[in-house]
């Protein structure tokens, strides 16, 4: 598998950490790791320099995990970008929702290396 | 690993969701720490230094707070990064807030109909011991003492009707 570019996306910076030992222990080579705090921050760095992969929380300050799904759709650099949400917000419709608006993924808190590792790889193999 | 039990309807006293809350916090603790969490029967002490607050709003309203003292706050964040994270650490506060996070939602996703319908907010890190709390809810709070490494650790759940 090539290396990615990830940007993590999560108001909790012990959580951006833990998303991106999740995502080495997934077997995921890592080209790039950037950080986001919120959803304005994410777009502003998709903006900037794009990436192969997003793992984004939605219940952030400033911009929400949703609204920036929302705005991504605008956002030339991210065109074919997977977003997979990673969150506490588990409810059904959460998760019709942020599919609905361009997710590509959805894992609930707390979450095992596993789990990231199945919903990941398949969105990767996909970009091949 | 989240399971999912069916609780549609409780029997209009937190204690019955006593089981559910033990459930979410030992899932939290297990699965992002490695650590299991020692349900405590006596009368706990209530570990001030730290509380983690979140706030739920909708059909479940009210607010969920995590305690523990600093020594305990800063292994949690140290099991959770596998780093060790000093008692001074900016990130053990991180730390014990996203696990309130966790905590909370991982409880309401366990009762059915009310993940759909109740929100989170963003959680609240209170440092210290001497300050006082006037919640607006309207039943005692449902309170579950724990043991983590051999440290109290209490969540508590306060509801308004």
């Amino acid at each position: 598998m090539r290396k990615i570019r990830a940007l993590i996306v999560d108001d909790s910076s012990v959580m951006r950490k833990i998303v991106e030992r999740s995502i080495r222990q997934a077997g995921i080579d890592l080209a790039e790791v950037r950080e986001a705090g919120n959803g304005a921050e994410a777009l502003g760095a998709l903006k900037e320099s794009g990436a192969d992969l997003v793992l984004c929380d939605i219940n952030m300050p400033v911009m929400d995990g949703i609204e920036f799904l929302k705005q991504l759709q605008g956002v030339e650099n991210a065109k074919g970008v997977p977003v997979v949400m990673i969150t506490t917000e588990g409810s059904e419709s959460h998760v019709v929702q942020a599919l609905s608006i361009g997710a590509r993924g959805y894992i609930r808190k707390p979450f095992t290396p596993e789990q990231v590792k199945e919903h990941v790889i398949p969105l990767l193999d996909d970009k091949k | 690993m989240n399971t999912t039990n069916p609780i549609s309807t409780h029997d209009g006293t937190l204690e019955s969701w006593r089981p559910m809350l033990e459930l979410a916090a030992r899932e939290v603790f297990e699965i992002m720490l490695g650590c299991k969490l020692e349900v405590q029967n006596d009368e706990p002490s209530l570990p001030g230094e730290f509380t983690a607050m979140v706030g739920l709003a909708g059909q479940l309203c009210g607010l969920l707070t995590l305690r523990c003292g600093s020594q305990s706050a800063a292994l949690m964040a140290s099991k959770m990064l596998g780093a060790e994270i000093k008692e001074t650490d900016q990130q053990m506060w991180d730390a014990i807030g996203e696990i309130a996070n966790m905590v909370a939602g991982n409880f309401k996703n366990k009762l059915s109909g009310m993940g759909e319908g109740c929100m989170l907010s963003v959680p609240t890190v209170i440092t210290g011991s001497d300050y006082s709390c006037r919640s607006m809810a309207d039943t005692a709070p449902l309170e579950v003492a724990f043991l983590f490494e051999g440290a109290p650790v209490v969540i508590a759940l306060e509801l308004h009707s």
